[in-house]
């Protein structure tokens, strides 16, 4: 009898388990971001005309893109972490039409707040946490563990596509460079 | 068998007692649920949150009715909509925000009264966890119904506090998309915040009472001199006659009655906030549209999370993250770290007392410089604060453990 009970009682349990199972897949799966935000995940941004050293923003993926022509001369005023390198020599920067371009997503590392541009400081400043950045988006003073991330991209002419990955991307992604 | 008087009229009180036991239920619940006469006012705070939970309720059913919640319409449909076309739609506004931040106001002060006389240990340690989930989801109420007025803030908050869940250097970008239902707070966000605000914390939160009620049944409510006495015996007394010689008194309608003047008087102050001082409950930022490509100069949470957000700064990410964790769950072991068998007030504890007034002044402390923007000499003053904030939890056990008996009144 007892035995009986037991199997029942079992299976009504392994029944109502898989059912649990299932229904919190299909929750977690309608949380999921849907397929035309997914879908839309693309950009192209002329750079032809950006001006040096002038933060310029472009939208990709509802987030802020930060653009800057940097300039030969973008050493930081200050460095509280002592990395006060000038900008211009960065591995990070991309080359399009033959000048050198911080292209990053806008988004500080630390809690995703947007980070002000000083042209004459040449460096980042984030209104959260006080966090700063270089002009190649490099961490210059904490909290942000690291530096700002760069998006995927493609070069064409004097456009960027951002949201594929073309070859100077796939470069500096083998390098470690794009986050 | 239960016997039905067929005479009985319908509903009268022999009806209804036959069908719902209503003698009994009154009798359990509130004429013979014993309270002791050994109190003060901060004992009917729980009243109080009770009362000001009511208000948020009822005022959240009238917004309600005109809130939009889509990323185009909802910062008009409370900025326009319900302030300047429904009728008293502002009254429901201001009651909804200032009894957001009042409620916290009081849970604080209820969490530190606890604190205080030791209100959380023998046998009452189920009171703690059950009032420590209800600040929990509170918490989580406040911050999604943040979200609805879809303001710069609502949006820049919902961004920063959603990126913690990718716990710094595990990068789980994918775990905060899919929180968001997107790549940036949007649509898919602001639904099922919405959805968590009006129903799914809501129920939780009711749920929670109820225990939290419930968990005080047995162990009953601790009194000023943490004295444990037999509440039976004591209610064998009232129920004689005795009610100078007994320890305690009925809960309805001896000790309502006193809850019901602590309550005339924080209305008078709560309405006071609603009518002349709502403004405190609105900060300016959030008069701003969100706009996903311009952070407000300075982001910071409503002042009730300010204590626990300075806990992230003076930090790396990683190690801000771990103990702004250490600092959401710390609460909740109170309990257990604290080592001493007594249930005294504070002030009668040693060490314990200046453990106490130092927690609270750090947590005072800490709430300050959260709302000052991150420069020196501030972040210096919130670096030693977050220090202070760890190293008093780890002190807890040794000081509790080293600390002498003192005996009960």
């Amino acid at each position: 009898m007892s035995n009986r009970r037991d199997f029942m009682g079992m299976a009504l349990g392994a029944f109502t388990g898989l059912g649990a199972l299932g229904a919190l897949y299909a929750a977690k799966r309608t949380w999921d971001p849907l397929p035309s935000v997914k879908a839309a995940g693309f950009a192209t941004i002329d750079l032809s005309n950006v001006p040096e050293n002038t933060l310029h923003v472009e939208k990709w993926r509802g987030k802020p893109i930060l653009i800057i022509k940097v300039a030969k001369n973008s050493k930081p005023n200050t460095a509280p972490n002592g990395n006060d390198k000038n900008a211009y020599d960065d591995k990070r920067l991309i080359t399009v039409g033959g000048h050198k371009f911080m292209i990053v997503v806008g988004l500080c590392t630390h809690l995703g707040c947007i980070p002000d541009y000083f042209p004459d400081k040449h460096k980042f400043i984030c209104p959260c946490h006080g966090g700063q950045f270089n002009a190649a988006g490099e961490v210059l003073k904490a909290p942000p563990p690291s530096p700002l991330v760069i998006p995927p991209f493609k070069i064409d002419g004097t456009k960027v596509v951002l949201g594929e990955e073309g070859p100077e991307y796939k470069k500096l992604k083998e390098s470690g460079l794009v986050s | 068998m239960a016997h039905f008087d067929p005479n009985a009229r319908p509903f009268s009180h022999k009806w209804l007692n036959e069908r719902l036991a209503i003698d009994t239920l009154k009798r359990v619940l509130s004429t013979e649920y014993w309270i002791p006469k050994n109190i003060n006012f901060l004992w009917a705070m729980g009243m109080v949150l009770a009362a000001t939970f009511g208000m948020l309720l009822i005022s959240g059913i009238f917004l309600l009715m005109y809130y939009v919640p889509t990323t185009k319409e909802a910062f008009d449909s409370v900025n326009y909509t319900i302030m300047s076309q429904v009728g008293y739609g502002w009254l429901w506004r201001h009651i909804h925000g200032v009894a957001a931040s009042v409620v916290f106001l009081i849970i604080y002060i209820h969490m530190f009264t606890g604190i205080y006389y030791g209100s959380y240990k023998r046998g009452r340690e189920m009171i703690w966890i059950s009032g420590m989930l209800l600040f929990v989801t509170f918490s989580a109420e406040a911050f999604s119904g943040y979200m609805l007025p879809w303001g710069q803030m609502s949006y820049w908050a919902g961004m920063v506090i959603t990126n913690l869940f990718s716990l710094g250097s595990l990068h789980l970008n994918g775990l905060v998309e899919w929180i968001r239902g997107d790549y940036v707070p949007g649509q898919a966000f602001l639904s099922r915040f919405f959805m968590l605000h009006v129903l799914l914390m809501p129920l939780i939160i009711i749920g929670l009472i109820v225990l939290h009620f419930g968990t005080l049944r047995i162990p009953h409510v601790n009194n000023k001199d943490g004295e444990e006495f037999d509440f039976e015996a004591e209610a064998e007394k009232w129920k004689a006659g005795h009610r100078k010689e007994s320890k305690v008194i009925p809960f309805n309608p001896v000790f309502l009655s006193k809850d019901v003047f602590v309550l005339g008087i924080y209305f008078m102050f709560f309405f006071y906030l609603v009518f002349y001082h709502f403004e405190f409950a609105m900060d300016p930022v959030n008069f701003d549209p969100a706009n996903g490509l311009k952070t407000p100069p300075h982001i910071y949470p409503e002042w009730y999370f300010l204590w626990s957000y300075e806990i992230l700064r003076p930090f790396s990410k990683n190690v801000g993250l771990i103990w702004f964790g250490f600092a959401q769950v710390i609460f909740f072991l109170l309990p257990f770290l604290d080592r001493s068998p007594n249930v005294a007030p504070a002030n009668r504890r040693g060490i314990f007392k200046i453990w106490f007034w130092l927690l609270l002044i750090d947590m005072v402390g800490l709430t300050i410089m959260g709302k000052l923007p991150p420069v020196d000499p501030w972040s210096k003053f919130g670096t030693v604060f977050a220090y202070t904030f760890i190293a008093l939890w780890f002190a807890l056990p040794f000081i509790t453990k080293m600390e002498k008996p003192v005996g009960g009144k």
